[in-house]
């Protein structure tokens, strides 16, 4: 039997593994005034809601990640060998982000553009951080209602204007004759020769994905700082604690769990990010998500492509672990 | 240490609502001073412009003779005791209490050095590492106290901290915090709504109403001396009868009523023909006749046994019904629902007072 095929039967062994679990507890822990899904929805309804729920988690999410993953263990190949005796399981494809297959040096060029896209997702959260948090405390504890509604409005308004588009005006803002850069000309901050090249220096790009993520950042920071009763800030403040304290020891330690889930968020939408670091970053920068995009879209190198997917997700997965663990959260708190 | 707290024409106004109109007092260095009233009366206004968090529209604070004016809530000698009293639930219950030795810049060793003996103090000995979650209502009560007192604050403001407590623990908590009180001698200002905490604590009480400061004085005199109908109504049950003065001299007067002439002392020194209310408290009447000018009848609509005194309600001029309180062993019969019965008292406790607002039943 084949690996693909395997990956076919892995759903039909975790759905009767739970169906077994299910049948165990219901003798074990029979509760006879409790009505069972079928006594409660009717058999329609009841195949129509576990219809639903099993094509959407099997065949839209399940299924397509697990043949990615097996297909990334597997060579390129052209259809006509798929299947044939050249079609074995390998790791080549993961061996190749580390070390080039054909003179066997290390492979920089993705190394680098993987590392440089962890460093500045990890930096985009910081700074993204940093904006939001002043933002959600206002409007969480601090601003009238009317204010915070208009401030809402002024940060969800501009989303309504797609990504791209947003990229192309961030562009001509940041131009080397855009509005900034002849703005700064006219107030003789710097001279005419003196133009800053925002796009070379990515300028652009930390602006497109930090303003990206911005939404994504401060609601879980607003309903983590909003559920914290503001009698705790005055009795801090009571107790004689300055702004910067009440902040650091009452309103961060209770935001916690707001602040992993915003900067989780906002860690992996920014490292998977691809069209503001293509139309944004500079001639010298390379996304990891572009090298990715390349594999499937300009060398139909699926398996490889997927392959390097699968480093950026599980690293990514491991550094969100590795902070949470290191800021004491848990995991289910931060999703929440 | 303590400081005297004084407010000298404290008005705070919210757009165009003044929650405190014109307060001025002078409490003094080392007393229970608690301001009694309504929810909604302007006391807790009162407590935050004095704890800093309400900077007064006019008029000034001054705590230990200095003027607060500019000085926000965590540079005064005061500590606030909320009502919900908002420990910090992700500390320990000796973090909560060090935690304003914390801001301070005190090392760790002072201050496990003092919440352990403010635990010595507030008899949670020993208790320090617990969560504050592990407590229960009133071990939290005494951590926040504790924690309030850790800053030596010269004045602790106390903003209903016993309203979560059960009955029995709140009765108990009052003992408590005055034994507290006179232990640290130093000043309390207690706000609450319920009279009987108010009776038992303090030295003084300020009974407010609307904005108001409508009486200053201790417990027995707010009780037995009120100055308006509104204290008199408010502090503890009070039987009015409206009507106008028919006579009056210097002490006594004579109000003509919807139950007849009636008498009563006269400290306002009304003059016949004013509008007045009489007042006279349930425990003040006695069943049988008394002197004509001190004597009604009305018939008896409810009798309520309480155990150690029966409560006689008989219908009134409005309708507000006359409540009459009987000891158990008072001697005279409890008469029966529907009856009609003869109700009495000592002119001397009849208190005539102005018309005016009323505290609502």
């Amino acid at each position: 039997m084949s690996s693909r095929t395997l990956v076919f039967l892995i759903p039909l062994i975790v759905i009767i593994g739970f169906w077994l679990m299910a049948r165990y507890e219901s003798r074990v822990a029979h509760d006879p005034t409790h009505k069972s899904y079928w006594e409660r929805n009717g058999t329609v309804l009841g195949l129509t809601f576990i219809g639903l729920v099993a094509f959407w988690s099997l065949f839209l999410v399940t299924l397509p990640y697990l043949y990615m993953v097996v297909e990334s263990f597997h060579p390129k190949l052209p259809p006509a060998q798929r299947g044939g005796p050249n079609d074995f399981l390998t790791i080549a494809n993961y061996k190749s982000f580390f070390v080039n297959q054909t003179d066997g040096q290390f492979n920089d060029t993705h190394m680098y553009a993987f590392r440089y896209s962890i460093l500045v997702s990890a930096g985009i959260t910081i700074l993204n951080l940093c904006i939001c948090y002043p933002l959600a405390y206002y409007m969480a504890q601090s601003g009238t209602a009317q204010k915070v509604r208009l401030l809402l409005l002024g940060l969800i308004v501009p989303y309504w204007v797609n990504e791209i588009l947003r990229s192309f005006a961030v562009k001509l803002i940041l131009a080397s004759n855009g509005l900034l850069n002849s703005s700064l000309i006219k107030l003789g901050i710097i001279g005419p020769e003196g133009k800053i090249d925002f796009l070379l220096h990515n300028t652009g790009m930390w602006v497109g994905l930090s303003y990206a993520n911005l939404l994504i950042m401060i609601f879980p920071l607003y309903n983590a700082i909003e559920s914290l009763d503001k009698n705790q800030i005055e009795a801090a403040r009571d107790l004689g604690a300055p702004w910067w304290k009440i902040h650091r020891d009452v309103v961060i330690p209770h935001a916690k769990p707001g602040i992993a889930s915003g900067c989780t968020l906002v860690f992996m939408l920014a490292a998977g990010s691809l069209a503001a670091p293509l139309l944004l970053g500079g001639p010298r920068t390379l996304w990891f998500t572009q090298v990715v995009y390349d594999f499937f879209f300009q060398s139909f190198n699926w398996p490889r492509g997927s392959a390097y997917a699968f480093i950026l997700l599980a690293a990514c997965i491991a550094i969100v672990l590795g902070m949470l663990k290191a800021f004491n959260v848990k995991l289910g708190e931060a999703i929440k | 240490m303590s400081a005297g707290v004084e407010l000298d024409g404290v008005t705070v106004r919210f757009g165009n609502f003044t929650a405190v109109k014109n307060a001025n007092l002078d409490i003094k260095g080392g007393e229970f001073f608690s301001f009694l009233g309504p929810s909604g009366c302007g006391k807790t206004t009162i407590l935050r412009t004095v704890s800093g968090f309400l900077d007064p529209s006019a008029g000034h604070v001054r705590i230990g003779g200095q003027d607060m004016a500019g000085i926000g809530p965590n540079k005064r000698p005061t500590a606030l005791i909320f009502q919900n009293l908002a420990l910090f639930p992700l500390m320990s219950v000796a973090d909560n209490i060090g935690y304003g030795l914390r801001v301070r810049g005190q090392d760790k060793s002072t201050r496990m050095k003092k919440a352990s003996e403010l635990l010595d103090l507030i008899a949670l000995g020993g208790q320090g590492d617990k969560l504050v979650s592990e407590l229960s209502g009133g071990q939290k009560q005494r951590v926040a106290i504790a924690r309030a007192l850790a800053v030596e604050p010269k004045v602790l403001l106390l903003d209903e901290p016993l309203s979560a407590l059960d009955l029995k623990l709140r009765q108990h908590m009052r003992n408590e915090l005055r034994a507290i009180q006179q232990r640290v001698g130093i000043t309390f200002i207690y706000i609450t709504h319920d009279q009987g905490e108010a009776l038992t604590m303090s030295d003084r009480i300020a009974v407010m109403s609307d904005g108001v400061i409508e009486q200053v004085a201790d417990g027995a005199t707010v009780y037995d001396q009120p100055t308006t109908p509104f204290v008199a109504s408010f502090v503890g049950e009070n039987n009015p009868f409206n009507g106008t003065i028919s006579k009056a001299t210097r002490h006594e007067a004579v109000v003509d009523t919807g139950f007849g002439k009636l008498r009563g002392r006269n400290p306002a020194d009304l003059k016949a023909g004013d509008k007045a209310i009489l007042f006279v408290r349930p425990e003040s009447f006695k069943l049988g006749k008394g002197q004509a000018d001190a004597s009604l009848i009305s018939n008896v609509i409810n009798v309520a046994f309480e155990g150690n005194m029966t409560h006689v309600f008989l219908k009134g001029a409005t309708k507000k019904n006359i409540t009459v309180t009987v000891g158990r062993h008072g001697g005279a019969e409890v008469p029966g629902q529907g009856d009609s019965a003869t109700i009495s008292y000592d002119p001397a406790l009849g208190l005539v007072l102005p018309e005016g607002k009323m505290a609502r039943e």
